[in-house]
Parts: structure tokens; C-alpha cells; sequence
């Protein structure tokens, strides 16, 4: 067995979430410190990758904010993550759809996938 | 000096419980068999041989054949002494993952990746020659004077130039122990040890 994935079981609980994968749109719901209180901000937007395996594994959201392209990297197993909604499954057909960064408005929306 | 002999298996990270992430090495370690024990009577010094790592028979020589027969073990790869062990051991005993905690201090001691013949700046952190313009066109990277014209008029002993980097054992101090997992015989220590994957290294407490 690989002993890095024993070591990493071993090491945390594993916490539990909706599967997702490139094209998604998903909304973290995470904690932040403001001073000494802690409270939940929401980010919502299109997943561009998933990255890495096990404890280390890390996905980046995409969203347009003022008009201006925000991207943000989660580590999937930080205890800063409460949750994570799956809001809507896109259609594309590569894993890391970076191609949306070079898009706006009409030409960047994503088919939605039926179930 | 207790210590250990193991393999480097590989990295990973995690979130502690302040929510930092703490990057760290898993290495197997053990279980180590006594194959030598010195007494400060007849060796002068008090030590205690430890072997580990699997080894064919057929690709041992007859010495060690011998010498591994008395501790009553299959050959082993690794032979390391450590002074002044901390327990009382015998030939022929184990020592596993046991003798470390979490939340200990260890020292890693292993072999670093060679990195073939390297120049100045990547083997001794020379700053390079500066700016690429000012007639500069062939000597970024180079290492400058060494040793000037009419004194000392030779190059001093000792001056760092290019030459063979990495492959020399390096020991990596304070490292904490941040879990111990004694069913597969596994350490894991905060931050990087030398060497590459599968490389033998020694932990030392």
C-alpha cells in the first residue's frame, strides 16, 4: 500500500463533499477572521482545476467580480472550509478549463449538464 | 544518542489545529535489530550496532554473513552505531518506532541528492556578476577574481569554486515528530530531510 495515503488517513478525518470537477459551479462557504470574530464568507463561481491528491489536493474558483476576474485556490482540507454547495454541473470536455480566462460575457458560458 | 535507522518515503502536508499547514516527511523507520553491542571495558566506549534494510544472501559477503549470524537475523543493508544508547540492549533485540513520541525533537541524518558539477552560485550562493549590460556578455555566472595580481598573487587554499555538489550526508537538526504510527512503522517529522525517496536515513534523539 502506499504508505503516504496511510500516513495522510491517519493524520485527519476526512470531511465530506459533494463531488465536483472542471466546469462546475460551486459556492465555498469558508471562515474568516475579522479581528477577534470569526464569520462565513461565501464564494461562488465556475471550478477551473482540480489539483494534487490525498491531504494536499487543492481546487481554484473562478468568478467575475465588478468586471474583474477573481480566482481563488482552496486546499481541499482546510478546516477553513464549513461547506461547499454544488449549485450547477457544466458540460466541458477537458479537465482544466483555463480557456475561460481568456473569455467574457456570452462566449463564457457553460452548457449545463442533464441529469 | 537513542536513535533509529529508515527509508524516506515521500511528503505531504495537513492543517494543524490553528489552522496552519504544516508540511511534512513520512519516513519508515525500523524495526532496527542489534547486531553489535560495544562496553566501555573492552571497546573503550559504550555503543550499540544497529542494522537494518533487506539484503540478499547471495550478495553478502562471508564476514558479515557471520557477524549477522550471532544476532540470529537475515542480512541487513545498513550497519550504524550510536554512542550511548539510551536503553539497555542486547544482540539480537529490536528496536522499533516505539522509542519516539509525538511532540519530540529529532535530528534526520541522510545522504542529499547529488547534483553533478555545479557553479558558484548554485554551489556556494555567489550573487553572479550583476548586470547583463555594461559589456557583460559571457560571464554571468561567474565566480570573479580570486586571487589578485601582486599580492597574494596566488590562489589562497580553500577558495570556493565550481565543482561536485550534493551526495555528502547532511543532518537536518530539531525536527519535530508529528505522528508516529507504529503499525506500519511509520515517523512523520515536520519539514524536509535530505536525500530522495526510498534513500536510507538515520533519526537521531
Amino acid at each position: 500500500m502506499d504508505l503516504v495515503k496511510f500516513a495522510e488517513e491517519a493524520l485527519i478525518e476526512k470531511k465530506e463533499f459533494p463531488e465536483f470537477k472542471a466546469g462546475d459551479t460551486v459556492t465555498v462557504v469558508y471562515k474568516i477572521k475579522e479581528g477577534n470574530k470569526e464569520r462565513e464568507q461565501l464564494f461562488q463561481g465556475v471550478v477551473l482545476q482540480r489539483k494534487g491528491h490525498g491531504l494536499t489536493q487543492t481546487f481554484t474558483v473562478r468568478k467575475i467580480s465588478n468586471g474583474v476576474g477573481v480566482e481563488r485556490i482552496f486546499p481541499l482540507s482546510s478546516p477553513k472550509i464549513t461547506r461547499i454547495d454544488l449549485n450547477k454541473r457544466g458540460v466541458v470536455r477537458r479537465a482544466r478549463i483555463f480557456y475561460l480566462r481568456e473569455i467574457f460575457g456570452k462566449k463564457a458560458r457553460i452548457e449545463e449538464k442533464r441529469v | 544518542m537513542s536513535g533509529l535507522i529508515g527509508t524516506k518515503i515521500g511528503m505531504t502536508s495537513f492543517f494543524d489545529a490553528d489552522g496552519k499547514n504544516i508540511p511534512c516527511t513520512v519516513i519508515q523507520a525500523g524495526p532496527c535489530v542489534v547486531t553489535h553491542v560495544k562496553t566501555k571495558e573492552k571497546d573503550g566506549y559504550s555503543a550499540v550496532q544497529l542494522a537494518y534494510g533487506e539484503r540478499k544472501e547471495k550478495n553478502t559477503p562471508a564476514a558479515l554473513k557471520g557477524h549477522f549470524a550471532k544476532a540470529k537475523t537475515t542480512p541487513k543493508r545498513r550497519l550504524i552505531e550510536f554512542k550511548g544508547f539510551e536503553q539497555d540492549l542486547n544482540i539480537g533485540d529490536q528496536v522499533t518506532v516505539s522509542i519516539l513520541e509525538e511532540g519530540m525533537y529529532c535530528d534526520v541524518v541522510g545522504e542529499s541528492k547529488g547534483k553533478g558539477f555545479q557553479g558558484v552560485v548554485k554551489r556556494h550562493g555567489f550573487s553572479g556578476v550583476g548586470g547583463q549590460t555594461h559589456g557583460q556578455h559571457n560571464r554571468l555566472r561567474a565566480p570573479g577574481s580570486m586571487g589578485a595580481s601582486s599580492w597574494p598573487s596566488r590562489v589562497f587554499k580553500g577558495m570556493r569554486m565550481a565543482g561536485r555538489m550534493g551526495g555528502e550526508n547532511v543532518k537536518m537538526v530539531n525536527l519535530q515528530i508529528v505522528k508516529v504510527i507504529p503499525e506500519q512503522n511509520l515517523v512523520l517529522v515536520k519539514g524536509a530531510i535530505p536525500g530522495a525517496k526510498g534513500s536510507y536515513i538515520t533519526i537521531e534523539i
